[in-house]
């Protein structure tokens, strides 16, 4: 029989989350070489709109799962749609992203279906055998390790921005499967009372393409605002070591590093942070790291792949320049 | 109110990890052990809980082969009990086995409230706490750095931290909860604290305690294997530019040209 793989998109506001297609892109290969069949689950309220896209990067099947209780996610309302659902189809395998949300839900899932869990995996492959192998980091990255499930569904959270995103096909349809949802407000015992947004943060940490980061050698707050002037111009975002927000200079939400967030951008871009092995470990799998820091043997320099040795409140000013000149 | 605080022993974060020759655990020699940084907040959040209302019960639960000193420094801040769980057969390594045991040994005490912390920094699995949720069939509120009681006990709101911002929800109680930074500063007992705890009892519970068998437990009842463990790939230190009047300029044209991120 043809293996299920399904993919649990994730959509916030009616976006739907890069992730989403990343895990597409990868699960097109798994589908291929086992020979199944790829679907998407798609949760939320009005979110039809979203079904065309998920098959674009190639599912074939999107179940679409609506309801005004599902307008906000909640983790007993997506645990009783998904429990439901899998239940009715036994899919073989089911990815979604290492989110809030995607490490919230997927865990308390695989305990009600008594089976394993991989989390914020990095890559996965198929063995010779066909067993689906997971890689994920531990110890903060300091070591990695290859798992595998030993029960069906074979289920893993994987982290946003590590996955190869493949060209989408815009002539490529998903065929649309409106799932029938019962949920009544007694099934969520927790109530949203209200969602606080972080002013400026446009982008999250864990998805941006670029991040310029800012340690203790920034020297206060302020100098955050120079920092976002340039990550605005790289369509990037601003993050923080351990130490700037320790001392108060930005909030916890920006921290990059083992107590704060992992990162995988296209840029990093460290200024003014000595790069501890803490602040590594969320950071180091970035494709580009660039270090600025006026200490030669900070180490950061040796794990970046450009650095320039100085003082950063003359070097920043001078990229924006740059990069202005370059835009023009 | 009777809070129950999940707690795990874990490498101190400065660990320099290396490996066992036959790759399947870290060399742990020499190896200084910690409490896991997150379930610090839990113990301080469990404290503050019962301090505000100044009555309550704190206990602590942690499953490990020697765990006691982690517990008596939790029992030197100010947690009232601490249950530990151990059996050589338990794979420490399997979420789904970690939450069994810790949902049987928490369903024999009464609670209110339940903490995790949201990851061990060891394994980085960040599972146990919605795993336990979901076994307790609890409600769950993960990732949260703000928590306030009803002074009625019978509901909590908690901030979670999401993508961009911070969920404020509201939950009915008894629920489980773990615990991010900036939830509060854990505080440091004082020597009287800590020569007291080395006089409390730890209860030690066996599997047979838990109606648990060793096949519950054992490498045989894994959800996960681990296949193979390695050190990742080391980055290479790449390019230094120097300082000189047109670093910048090499820099962006490098940035573009060479590494094609910009």
């Amino acid at each position: 029989m043809s293996k299920k793989i399904w993919i649990i998109a994730e959509q916030r506001e009616n976006n739907l989350k890069k992730v989403s297609f990343e895990l597409l892109s990868k699960a097109q290969e798994l589908a291929q070489k086992l020979d199944g069949e790829l679907n998407a689950v798609l949760i939320g309220n009005n979110v039809s709109n979203l079904t065309a896209p998920l098959g674009h990067y190639g599912a074939q099947k999107v179940f679409l799962l609506e309801h005004p209780l599902l307008e906000n996610y909640s983790t007993d309302g997506y645990l009783k749609v998904l429990y439901e659902l899998i239940k009715e189809h036994n899919p073989d395998i089911i990815l979604t992203g290492a989110t809030t949300n995607g490490k919230d839900f997927m865990p308390a899932l695989a305990a009600k279906l008594n089976v394993g869990l991989a989390s914020e995996v990095i890559d996965m492959e198929l063995d010779a055998n066909n067993e689906l192998i997971f890689k994920r980091p531990i110890y903060a990255g300091k070591s990695i390790i290859k798992v595998i499930c030993t029960d069906s569904p074979k289920m893993a959270t994987v982290r946003p921005n590590v996955l190869n995103l493949l060209p989408k096909d815009e002539n490529r349809p998903a065929e649309v499967i409106k799932v029938n949802v019962q949920l009544s407000e007694s099934d969520i015992r927790t109530k949203i009372k209200e969602v606080l947004k972080i002013v400026g943060a446009t982008i999250d940490l864990t998805e941006a393409d670029v991040i310029i980061s800012g340690g203790r050698g920034v020297k206060g707050g302020e100098y955050f605002e120079t920092l976002k002037e340039l990550a605005g111009l790289l369509s990037g975002t601003i993050g923080a070591s351990r130490a700037a927000v320790d001392a108060g200079w930005i909030s916890h939400a920006f921290q990059v590093g083992q107590t704060g967030k992992v990162v995988s951008p296209n840029l990093y871009v460290a200024c003014g942070m000595s790069g501890s092995i803490q602040h590594q470990a969320g950071m180091s799998s970035s494709k580009c790291i660039v270090g600025i820091n006026k200490d030669p043997d900070a180490p950061i320099f040796k794990i970046s792949d450009y650095g320039i040795v100085g003082d950063l409140f003359k070097i920043v000013p001078e990229i924006i320049e740059q990069v202005k000149k370059m835009k023009s | 109110m009777n809070i129950i605080v999940c707690m795990k022993q874990t490498p101190d974060t400065e660990t320099l990890i290396r490996l066992k020759d036959d790759k399947t655990d870290i060399n742990r020699e020499g190896v200084n052990y910690i409490i896991n940084p997150y379930d610090e907040f839990s113990i301080e959040e469990a404290i503050r809980i019962k301090e505000k209302f100044g009555e309550g019960n704190v206990t602590l639960i942690s499953i490990g082969n020697n765990v006691t000193e982690q517990l008596r420094k939790g029992i030197a801040m100010g947690a009232d009990n601490a249950i530990s769980i151990w059996d050589d057969s338990i794979e420490v390594w399997d979420s789904s086995i970690i939450a069994k045991i810790l949902a049987k040994a928490i369903g024999q005490i009464p609670f209110d409230i339940v903490f995790c912390g949201r990851q061990a920094i060891d394994d980085d699995a960040s599972q146990v706490g919605a795993r336990v949720a979901a076994l307790l069939n609890i409600p769950q509120v993960c990732v949260i750095n703000k928590l306030e009681i009803a002074d009625d006990k019978k509901t909590a709101v908690a901030h979670r931290m999401i993508e961009g911002g911070t969920e404020v929800l509201e939950t009915s109680l008894p629920a489980l909860f773990t615990s991010q930074k900036g939830l509060n500063e854990p505080r440091y007992p004082t020597i009287s604290a800590i020569m007291k705890s080395k006089k409390k009892e730890i209860k030690n519970m066996s599997l047979a305690d838990l109606g648990l068998n060793q096949n519950d437990v054992d490498k045989s009842a894994a959800k996960l294997k681990m296949t193979d463990m390695d050190l990742p790939l080391k980055r290479q230190a790449g390019k230094i530019i120097e300082m000189s009047d047109n670093a910048v300029e090499t820099l962006v044209k490098l940035l573009k040209e060479e590494a094609k991120v910009i």
